[in-house]
């Protein structure tokens, strides 16, 4: 059906939300990417299974929702039974049933698979009153967890499209780029630019043509929020876009989308077809006589096409080199015509603002940092997963109160924000507040918001050394100082983690590090010595330790050290299982011997080692 | 060698016939053949209307594009930020011992390839290993048996 006015969205609203009303209850299955990899669809079906033979007053499987991620992956695969919240965690097939039965028939709860945050034995029964939960303010990733992927019909029975019908019923495109402005939205995507004053260029320039872009290229190691909202609330990107593109008037626009994201690209192509079939996307939309058009463009597996100018390259059909850019790409974008081009939160955030006022948005956050972001806090933390705070919250809040701290209480060692661009915060920065600004000052970036926290068992140098060799892979080669620079640096950290630097390299590494940073002609070079600056500032002990004692404290770079196996050993026979190079001998319910000169020094026996007998020296 | 061509008109049918839908086109024959071979490579220039070298130098800037054939099974080691720190490394290095190759090649008897990948944002499972489209993770070390049988 085509809406041909937003009074007809309004009528459409009523009735999907009294559909929505007819199931008091509701089973919410989180299909999100960590509970995806934990089993969920599984679950999924077997719920259906079990439904389809079964007759439950005031339920049926039209009440199962597959929903996009929740943000707690760390207890996946994830149940929650709604009105009430209940939260059951770490789900198997096996115990559909009982859930059925005891939950969703009798309205019981169980309290085995009730989420305990102490593995003491204490439960909590909703998702509201867990810690990871009670700390958050969710904006951009409202809807997620709360309706079906790519389901339009519950979208805009939680007011969806309603931000639209506002702007084209009673906005002026200057009207909407105020209130933007107004509400001092700053790019998702890491750099942080004002999202307001990038429409108000664009809207400016004389031309017949403009491209709005949405970028899903959420390239950043570590981060995967992005995703999250591309698969489980794809309108909401739509929304933000149609928004977007009525503000600085234009008619065409392009979602690009990683191509490690196959899902992300299914759920928004659907999302598409189904806006374009109510009148909410394509010709004359809602009844007025404004058209805009989105088509998903696939990225091929380039880190470097997250950069504007590259992306657009990319989006055109070309290999994704980035342009100098004294002329903006908002002035001369695709195809040379001015673009806007925003990430995916950004635009996941637009709606929310247009509904309930800049004002509104303004209270949230700090002055000059308005409003949430999202991040995925993901690494040696105890709580994994996805989380949206206000911005301001201190990284202390956000590891400890959210994350839970950190695994097996080991000492926090550092958090890197920022992907490769950013850089390793150590534990003296805990109370800086996570903002634009405070985290560049510090040596990092906020980056698209990928949070991985480390423990004393992460080597910082070959942090440094992991991301500078993530770097020269992913160089387009294009510019002198990045190809050539980034690969001396990636020498140099290599040199270090061997045992073989002087304190000279040091001097050396910094002196090319800014060389690099002041010469590379995009973001990938001039950001990339970050995560070397940092922890060369930071850690600079630990660098000290390779170079003069020839010691990787961490226990990680594998020339500096050597596994050896105690008396501890019960002889169990798990390390040879798993030696690959048979450097381990031994007999069950013997000691077991490693044979240094055979020993590759892989780890797999410390790893799988019960017994604490695999040591590191 | 010669490969069948017959499904390349499908695959041109779907897009307009310009240098835009170049890397639409390449990763739709990837995905039909599993790499992208040589004639087909020389008939997307002529029917997008492009110089073969384009073609070239999209085909190998982009990690997704092999011009190689690759295995039955991909095997894909997640090497993101967190796989890296939570041991990506040694899994990585389990699997190229065990088939003998290294990551961006795949065994002689084409059943296998291992590559890497920066990061498929399932961090919280970390560390995460790709078999086709199937996630695996948590992955231990002594895993690798599961994920070469795996599906």
């Amino acid at each position: 059906m085509q809406l041909k006015n937003p009074k007809q969205l309004a009528t459409l609203q009523k009735k999907y939300k009294a559909a929505e009303e007819r199931f008091p209850k509701k089973v919410l299955i989180c299909c999100g990417p960590g509970c995806l990899a934990s089993g969920a669809q599984k679950i999924s079906d077997k719920f259906k299974q079990v439904l389809k033979d079964k007759r439950i007053k005031g339920f049926s499987v039209e009440a199962l929702k597959e929903t996009g991620c929740h943000g707690f992956c760390e207890q996946g695969p994830l149940v929650i039974i709604e009105p009430d919240g209940t939260f059951y965690t770490r789900v198997k097939t096996k115990d559909v049933e009982e859930i059925i039965e005891m939950s969703v028939r009798k309205g019981e709860t169980i309290d085995r698979l009730l989420y305990s945050p102490n593995g003491d034995g204490q439960r909590i029964q909703r998702y509201h009153d867990i810690d990871f939960y009670r700390h958050q303010d969710r904006i951009a990733l409202a809807n997620l967890g709360k309706i079906s992927q790519c389901n339009i019909e519950e979208y805009i029975a939680l007011g969806g499209y309603q931000a639209l019908a506002k702007v084209i019923s009673s906005m002026k495109p200057d009207q909407i780029i105020d209130e933007i402005t107004e509400s001092g939205l700053r790019g998702r995507g890491g750099a942080g630019f004002a999202a307001g004053r990038k429409w108000a260029t664009c809207r400016k320039i004389e031309s017949d043509v403009r491209y709005v872009i949405c970028n899903g290229d959420e390239g950043d190691p570590g981060a995967f929020m992005d995703r999250a909202i591309m698969e489980g609330d794809p309108h909401a990107i739509l929304e933000g876009m149609v928004i977007a593109a009525f503000a600085v008037g234009s008619s065409q626009g392009y979602i690009y989308v990683r191509e490690e994201y196959p899902l992300a690209v299914v759920n928004l192509q659907k999302a598409i077809e189904q806006a374009e079939e109510m009148g909410l996307l394509g010709d004359n939309i809602l009844g007025s006589d404004f058209s805009f058009k989105i088509r998903i463009s696939r990225g091929a597996g380039a880190f470097v096409c997250g950069e504007s100018s590259a992306l657009m390259k990319s989006v055109a059909g070309e290999v994704g080199e980035p342009r100098a850019k004294y002329i903006r790409s908002v002035v001369k974008g695709l195809h040379d015509q001015p673009t806007v081009l925003n990430n995916v939160e950004t635009l996941a955030t637009v709606p929310v603002i247009i509904n309930k006022g800049a004002d509104w948005f303004k209270k949230i956050g700090t002055k000059k940092n308005t409003g949430t972001k999202a991040f995925s806090l993901v690494g040696k933390v105890r709580n994994t997963g996805l989380i949206e705070v206000a911005m301001g919250t201190t990284l202390r809040k956000i590891i400890y109160d959210i994350g839970g701290g950190i695994i097996d209480d080991r000492p926090f060692k550092a958090v890197q924000t920022g992907g490769p661009s950013g850089g390793c915060l150590p534990e003296s920065q805990l109370d800086l507040p996570v903002d634009f600004d405070s985290l560049t000052e510090a040596g990092s970036m906020m980056g698209s918001g990928g949070m991985i926290v480390m423990d004393d068992k992460t080597c910082m140098v070959d942090v440094a050394r992991y991301f500078l060799g993530f770097l020269v892979n992913e160089s387009c080669g294009k510019c002198v100082p990045c190809r050539e620079g980034l690969y001396q640096l990636h020498a140099l950290t290599v040199r270090v983690c061997e045992g073989r630097a002087t304190e000279a390299d040091l001097e050396k590494m910094e002196k090319l590090s800014n060389q690099v940073i002041i010469g590379s002609l995009c973001g990938l070079g001039k950001s990339g010595p970050n995560p070397l600056l940092s922890t060369m500032k930071y850690f600079r002990e630990e660098y000290l330790a390779h170079i003069r004692d020839k010691r990787c404290p961490a226990g990680v770079c594998r020339e500096l050290i050597t596994y050896e196996i105690n008396d501890k050993c019960t002889g169990c026979m798990a390390c040879i299982a798993v030696c690959a190079t048979h450097a381990i001998t031994g007999k069950k319910g013997e000691i077991h011997v490693l044979n240094q000169a055979k020993c590759t020094k892989c780890g797999a026996c410390y790893a799988v080692c019960k017994h604490d007998s695999v040591v590191v020296s | 060698m010669n490969h069948d061509l017959s499904k390349l008109p499908g695959i041109f049918d779907r897009y307009p016939k310009h240098q835009q839908s170049l890397i639409a086109v390449l990763q739709d024959i990837q995905k039909e053949y599993q790499f992208l071979p040589c004639e087909a490579l020389e008939e997307t220039a002529r029917v997008l209307d492009v110089p073969l070298s384009k073609v070239f130098s999209v085909s190998t800037f982009y990690n997704a594009f092999s011009l190689h054939p690759r295995g039955e099974k991909v095997l894909r080691v997640c090497v993101g930020t967190t796989c890296h720190i939570r041991g990506a490394a040694q899994i990585q290095e389990q699997l190229e011992s065990q088939l003998n190759i290294k990551a961006g090649e795949t065994t002689p008897d084409l059943k296998f390839t291992i590559e890497t990948v920066g990061c498929v944002g399932a961090c919280a499972k970390a560390p995460v290993v790709i078999v086709n489209e199937r996630y695996y993770g948590p992955v231990k070390v002594s895993d690798y048996k599961k994920l070469l049988r795996g599906k």
